[in-house]
């Protein structure tokens, strides 16, 4: 019995940005479950690589489908394309697409601060709404997020980019009140520190701090199973970020962070 | 693509060395790196830095780590033949191709390392007698040599750069992917006979004996012993065990390897935890609780026993320790054993492992170490300058009985030494030379050992 048919019943999961360091992770642990996947991204050649991994691993279907984030006009047919697959029915969408650049660079040019927005929150918002529409038209799956800790609070040196992100949360915030009722879940994900290509050379390696795209993989795939409303991952992020939040603004704007 | 500055070392702790280091998620990004020549004048690549010594080390320059290119290609269900890139895991294939029926037709004594570093460091496993070396079983491989291009290498294309590759410790360039075939097996279980030798002679003839009837035969020697007792062992041969041999509670599932608790050194032990005493002791136990007798033992416990103890090498403390493996030809092995064998029990130099094993024919990879005859493999924790006065008396011993060392072990050796031991090192230097003319692939053992010599 192949993992698939082990995992029947569970449908189709999108991952959009599946060429992410903790998009490939996710569909690993995925595709183990035995659900089939669809990994998207703009990088073609990478994707079918990562598709064949996927199928020789884990014996599941999985599908190759190129989009462009920012091309907002396309996502209609791109997702029409999604949800048309043969395999079964598209039941969960992961949205692991993102940019991050170095906040004086992006302070210096409004261009990649611009493309962090477009890439992190406007594109978020033109898939998911389809997404959602779609699941909500079903009654049942799931829609979750990359968000990141990074949005639970605006600091100095990284507000560029945690403000996509804190607008991504409350976007999922007010999706997951709309959806509730329809049978469908929102997930929203925050990521503290992770080894994967988009932190390479500013974290250090091997501090306990930083934690493996598998590890985060695994905490997403257990609140999609567990159909949570929002985690962080790895846990205990919850409560760094709850003393940080808990700052009063007047101290907190004199604190380099 | 940045670059982390982080402190790399071998396997053994021995070697520590501030390295620049870089780590592609995708081929493609691993082209632009070395495109981009000047950001970095030296490369090496590094698997999971298994290799005790310096070879996956480069302070002088970049070391690209293969961690995240790990997709598989293709697998044949009718053959067992994979490709993959060359960051994949022997961890990984076993996890997934043994519930198919499929293990690894090479392994070492860890399923902790790469298909890349054991293309390039040749391995031998405890099948070496009746197999070969690991490029027995590699059908092909992708190079990107210094000179910028690709290389596909096999037995009929590229065949000089396939042997200089094969066992030439990444000095060639960088292995992209792998093609090599599995081993079928019906179980995850082995059938093992375990007997018990006296000393080196009676070692020596048990395997002469006995060793063709079993696809894997090791033995586990107590270095302390000494006087009539030198070289006193216990034997560990097997095979591939059938379903219908297995005892029915295994019947069910028998390609699973039953779960154990994963065990970790958390953090480098005091010099002291290894004391002689402490590791005499233990071998003594060791032979006392083996009597001669047949079991069956899962694949993990007789491949991998140290796995089962995450971090391990942080036993030996923050000094590190150096792994020693030496091999004789059949004509002077006995001697060579028994000199290398009376210098370490002599100097008290404490060692839990010590690995004697019968090579088989030699291939024809120009660095690959193993040849017909026998190999001793140790460890030693270092002790300074005690430890470097031992390496050089059992250097000696090695060159003085025709024998050579494991450059995936070594840490330590000389140029002299090594160039004595490697009869086919300017064959390899011409290779090394059209592959990678301006020498941008280099280690800290290269240079140690004058493999590469910089203009
Ligand atoms: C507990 C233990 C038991 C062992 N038992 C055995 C044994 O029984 N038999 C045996 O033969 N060996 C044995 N070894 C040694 C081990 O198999 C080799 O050192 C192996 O090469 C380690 O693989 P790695 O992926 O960790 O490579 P690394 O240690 O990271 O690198 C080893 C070499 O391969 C090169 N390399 C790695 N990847 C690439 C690449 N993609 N392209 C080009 N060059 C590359 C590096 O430059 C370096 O020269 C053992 C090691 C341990 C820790
Ligand atoms: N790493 C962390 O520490 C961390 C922490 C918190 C949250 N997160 C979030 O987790 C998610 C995954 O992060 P990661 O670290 O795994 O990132 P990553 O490896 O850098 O991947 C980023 C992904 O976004 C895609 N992308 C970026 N810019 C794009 C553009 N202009 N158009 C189309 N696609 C684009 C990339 O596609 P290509 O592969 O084609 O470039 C890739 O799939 C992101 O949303 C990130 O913000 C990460």
């Amino acid at each position: 019995m192949s993992a698939h048919e082990r995992g029947n019943g569970s449908g189709i999961t999108l991952i959009l940005g599946a060429t992410s360091s903790i998009g490939k992770s996710l569909a690993r642990r995925l595709a183990a479950e035995g659900r089939g996947l669809i990994v998207a991204g703009r990088d073609e050649p990478e994707l079918r690589a990562i598709a064949d991994d996927l199928k020789i691993r884990y014996q599941v279907p999985v599908r190759v489908l190129r989009y462009d984030a920012t091309d907002f006009e396309s996502h209609p047919a791109f997702f029409a394309t999604c949800a048309a697959g043969e395999d079964g029915p598209l039941t969960g969408v992961v949205f692991c697409q993102g940019a991050m650049f170095d906040q004086a660079e992006a302070e210096r040019d409004f261009a990649l601060s611009r493309q962090m927005i477009d890439v992190n929150y406007t594109s978020a918002v033109s898939l998911l709404s389809l997404a959602a529409a779609h699941l909500a038209r079903r009654g049942t799956g799931y829609l979750c997020a990359l968000s990141s800790v990074a949005g639970d609070r605006g600091r100095q040196s990284n507000f560029l980019y945690g403000a996509t992100k804190s607008a991504l949360t409350t976007y999922l915030q007010g999706l997951r009140n709309r959806l509730a009722r329809q049978g469908v879940a929102v997930i929203t994900v925050k990521p503290g520190f992770v080894d994967t290509a988009m932190t390479w050379g500013l974290l250090k390696p091997g501090s306990p701090l930083v934690a493996s795209p598998d590890q985060v993989a695994r905490a997403i795939e257990r609140a999609i199973r567990q159909q949570k409303d929002h985690v962080y991952a790895p846990w205990f992020w919850r409560w760094i970020m709850a003393i940080i939040k808990s700052i009063p603004e007047p101290i907190f704007k004199r604190m380099r962070l | 693509m940045r670059a982390v500055n982080q402190v790399l070392n071998g396997w053994g702790n021995y070697t520590p060395c501030q390295s620049r280091v870089f780590r592609p998620e995708r081929i493609r990004e691993l082209f632009e790196l070395m495109r981009n020549g000047d950001q970095e004048p030296s490369w090496i690549g590094r698997g999971l830095g298994r290799s005790y010594g310096d070879s996956a080390l480069n302070p002088q320059g970049g070391t690209v780590l293969f961690e995240r290119l790990d997709r598989l290609i293709d697998f044949d269900p009718q053959t067992g033949m994979v490709t993959c890139e060359a960051g994949v895991t022997f961890e990984a294939l076993i996890r997934i191709f043994l519930q198919r029926g499929w293990f690894l037709s090479v392994t070492p004594g860890t399923k902790y390392i790469t298909v890349g570093g054991a293309i390039t460091s040749d391995i031998h496993g405890k099948n070496h007698h009746v197999d070969g070396t690991v490029s027995q079983f590699v059908e092909s491989f992708d190079l990107l040599t210094g000179t910028g291009e690709v290389l596909t290498c096999s037995r009929s294309e590229n065949t000089d750069a396939f042997w200089a590759t094969v066992g030439g410790m990444g000095l060639t360039g960088l292995i992209l992917r792998g093609r090599f075939r599995l081993l079928p097996v019906e179980s995850a279980y082995l059938h093992v006979d375990f007997q018990r030798a006296r000393n080196l002679d009676e070692a020596f003839a048990l395997f002469q004996e006995g060793d063709q009837a079993y696809r894997y035969s090791v033995a586990w020697v107590d270095c302390l012993a000494s006087g009539a007792s030198l070289g006193r062992s216990v034997l560990m041969r097997g095979n591939h065990a059938a379903v219908a041999e297995l005892p029915p509670r295994w019947r069910q599932s028998p390609s699973t390897v039953p779960l154990r608790r994963q065990h970790s050194v958390p953090f480098n032990f005091p010099d002291f935890a290894l004391n002689p005493l402490c590791v005499k002791l233990f071998n003594a136990l060791y032979y006392a609780r083996n009597r001669d007798q047949q079991k069956i033992v899962d694949l993990d416990a007789f491949f991998y026993p140290l796995d089962a103890l995450r971090h391990w090498n942080r036993m030996y403390g923050k000094r590190g320790f150096i792994q020693y493996q030496a091999l004789f030809p059949p004509k002077s092995s006995r001697s060579g054993m028994i000199a290398l064998l009376e210098a370490i029990s002599r100097s008290r130099m404490a060692s839990f492992l010590a690995v004697l094993k019968v090579t088989g024919a030699a291939g024809d990879g120009l660095l690959s170490f193993p040849k017909p005859g026998h190999t001793l493999a140790l460890d030693l924790p270092n002790t300074g300058s005690r430890l470097r006065a031992l390496i050089q008396r059992l250097d000696q011993i090695v060159l003085d009985h025709d024998g050579r060392l494991y450059l995936a072990k070594d840490a330590t050796m000389s140029r002299e030494a090594f160039s004595r031991m490697y009869e086919r090192l300017d064959e390899f230097r011409r290779v090394k030379a059209r592959l990678d003319p301006a020498n941008r692939f280099v280690s800290a053992q290269a240079r140690r050992l004058g493999i590469v010599e910089e203009g």
